[in-house]
């Protein structure tokens, strides 16, 4: 077990919200090149726990590690991204008086230093490499446009684009395929397939079943409840399980 | 380069000219008088400060209400100097300052002997208003106050600055602070040749100051800069060190401010602590918001043009002054909210809009008249 470092690894993590307890002793580990998908109903810790990796909140209790290494739970939210760690957020976050372009620029890896910033030049590579994302992100056209005047299925597009730019070692992406047509969410999938490997692993976080099986194809799934973990396996095992038919799909089980 | 940036950069080249060449030209031959000479190289040093709060209010998102602190700084280290050129010609033929004379003092006190010299005085128009913004600006951006806590903070910066500055025992002249200046460089400050030498310094710098924000605004920098502004959280998650962006912008506009108030101060021929009053900041505000907030004309616009309203108000309504400055305000917040500079296009918009309405009501009859 130690051989191999965990990605991510997260240890008795608690997190409440003036006596609300969003996160429960959770325990989660993900190895580097995985494709982990959560599910849970609404409210049951998700984002929270994206939260906590990324430094947005901190733990009451418990670390969170990144490949064994550094505790992020005592990293500031830069610190955490220059490990390697990018988020797609739930409702889409790009820079709405940018361009899309500059959007893709602000992300691009590279120096975050303030005297470099004032020299920086995009060489011919980088605007390559951002004009390749833009083509994949389906915005060439709209390369100029102020991201703020895009749609809403548009600026979920942007955000990913951001994360490619930043080639992070992990992606964690919130609930991608939310104001999507069911063709742009098939290719969201495909893309995040693609990406996963040695490079990239990446959590995504979905309520749409249907995505959840293209993309998981019979990796694990973990299902959050309550900010505990309540089981963990491929999809098709998950949706039989008991405990997840009670609690998530409860209410279909009975009706069917 | 868009279009706008050109018709703006046209525009900057031409006042340019004006300003540097021009009217100092004909000045020099009587053409124009030396008091417009005066009054005009004193709205140049506001223009310069006011592209500093720009810089910071509507570039990062900072609303700083203690950006005359540095003016005044900049100012009083020009003083300083000023003071010690007056030599043994003071009203106690001693060789300090009268009012350290008056203070009983025989000798110069030691922090006071280095501003004999002209290099060292301007050193520090730039250093000690880059260290107070940079110990202010660490601790605020640290612990990442934001907002109006930030504005109320600077504000609080400037006022304790203000009171500290009123005392005699800070040895800075008290509530009088300089005045009587006599020499700058060897020449007679009120001359009318040094007058308009600052005139053609305070336009140079200007030109200089607006082309170096130009410039830092089309950088990285500059994007990173408009994008804290905008959504701070999420620049940090995008892997910047939001603090760190926060600090520069805030210490190059307390150095831009500093060298406006040390331009001013041998001008208008004294500084004392009023200059640091709270209500000198929230004048400054008023001057970017009307000009045009978020752009670098805007402020310049802005500072002359008021400025020119309130020479003339002060001497025909002087009871009104602040009535008229406050009304105009409220005015501009509420009716044209990118200011001056942003008017052609509002006014474009809103024929545009009438045009759009009225052609369908002018269009209706037409099928029934046939
Ligand atoms: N910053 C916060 N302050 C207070 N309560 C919070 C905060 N963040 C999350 N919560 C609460 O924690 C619980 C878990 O929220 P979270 O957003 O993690 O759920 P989720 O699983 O992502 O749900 P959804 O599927 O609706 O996105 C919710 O009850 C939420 O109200
Ligand atoms: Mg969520």
């Amino acid at each position: 077990m130690s051989q191999k470092p965990f990605i991510i690894s997260a240890e008795g993590v608690n997190k409440s919200f003036d006596g609300f307890q969003a996160i429960r002793d959770l325990n989660f580990y993900m190895d580097v090149g995985e494709l982990r998908t959560v599910i849970g109903p609404n409210g049951a810790g998700k984002t929270t726990f994206l939260d906590l990796i990324t430094g947005r909140t901190k733990p009451d209790e418990g670390k969170i590690e990144f490949l064994n290494t550094h505790d992020v739970t005592k990293m500031s939210e830069y610190e955490i991204y220059r490990l390697g760690i990018g988020r797609k957020f739930q409702t889409p976050t790009v820079y709405t008086d940018h361009s899309v372009f500059e959007n893709l620029v602000l992300s691009l890896e590279g120096s975050r230093g303030v005297f470099r910033s004032l020299f920086a030049r995009l060489n011919s590579t980088e605007r390559d490499r951002l004009d390749e994302i833009l083509k994949t992100i389906n915005l060439g056209s709209h390369r100029d446009r102020k991201a703020g005047a895009l749609a809403h299925g548009q600026k979920q597009w942007l955000e990913i684009g951001m994360l490619l730019a930043q080639n992070a070692r992990l992606l964690l992406v919130d609930e991608p395929a939310a104001g999507m047509t069911d063709e742009e969410t098939a290719k969201t999938g495909d893309l995040l397939l693609s990406l996963v490997g040695e490079k990239h692993s990446i959590i995504v976080i979905e309520h749409d079943m249907t995505f959840v099986r293209q993309i998981s194809q019979g990796r694990k799934v973990t299902v959050l409840h309550q900010g505990h973990i309540l089981c963990e396996g491929p999809v098709d095992e998950v949706q039989n399980d008991e405990r997840v038919l009670e609690v998530y799909l409860g209410r279909k089980a009975r009706a069917a | 380069m868009n279009k706008r940036t050109k018709i703006e950069l046209a525009i900057v080249a031409v006042i340019a000219v004006i300003l540097i060449f021009v009217l100092p030209a004909l000045n020099a031959s009587g053409a124009v008088s030396n008091f417009t000479i005066n009054v005009w190289g004193k709205y140049l040093c506001y223009a310069i400060l006011a592209i500093s709060v720009d810089l910071l209010w509507g570039y990062t998102g900072l609303l700083s209400l203690g950006q005359a602190l540095f003016f005044a700084l900049g100012g009083y280290m020009m003083g300083m100097h000023l003071m010690r050129m007056i030599g043994d010609l003071g009203q106690y033929k001693k060789p300090i300052p009268d009012f350290l004379v008056f203070l009983g003092w025989e000798q110069l006190p030691s922090f006071w002997v280095p501003f004999s010299s002209f290099a060292f005085s301007m050193l520090m128009v730039i250093v000690l208003p880059a260290i107070v913004a940079t110990a202010f600006g660490y601790l605020a951006f640290r612990s990442r106050i934001k907002g109006v806590y930030f504005s109320i903070l600077t504000q609080a910066l400037t006022y304790g600055a203000a009171l500290m500055f009123f005392r005699n025992d800070m040895l800075l002249g008290g509530n009088n602070g300089f005045t009587d200046f006599k020499f700058l460089l060897g020449a007679d400050v009120r001359d009318a040749g040094t007058q308009r030498g600052l005139f053609i310094a305070s336009a140079i710098v200007l030109i200089a100051v607006y082309g170096f924000c130009r410039w830092l605004t089309t950088t990285k920098f500059g994007l990173v800069q408009r994008a804290v502004r905008d959504s701070e959280t999420r620049v940090l998650f995008s892997g910047y060190a939001a603090a760190n962006y926060k600090l520069f912008v805030f210490v190059v506009c307390s150095v831009i401010a500093g060298i406006a108030g040390a331009l001013y101060v041998p001008q208008v021929g004294i500084i004392n602590p009023s200059e640091m009053q709270p209500d000198k900041s929230l004048e400054i505000i008023v001057w970017v918001a009307v000009g045009g907030r978020g752009t670098l004309l805007g402020p310049v616009i802005g500072a002359v043009a008021i400025n020119a309203l309130k020479s003339w108000a002060t001497r025909a309504y002087p009871d009104l002054w602040l009535i008229i400055l406050g009304g105009l305000f409220i005015l501009v917040v509420l009716f044209m909210p990118k200011g001056i500079v942003g008017l052609p296009a509002q006014i474009r918009g809103f024929f545009a809009k009438r045009k759009s309405t009225e052609t369908p009501a002018a269009a209706q009859p037409s099928p029934t008249a046939p």
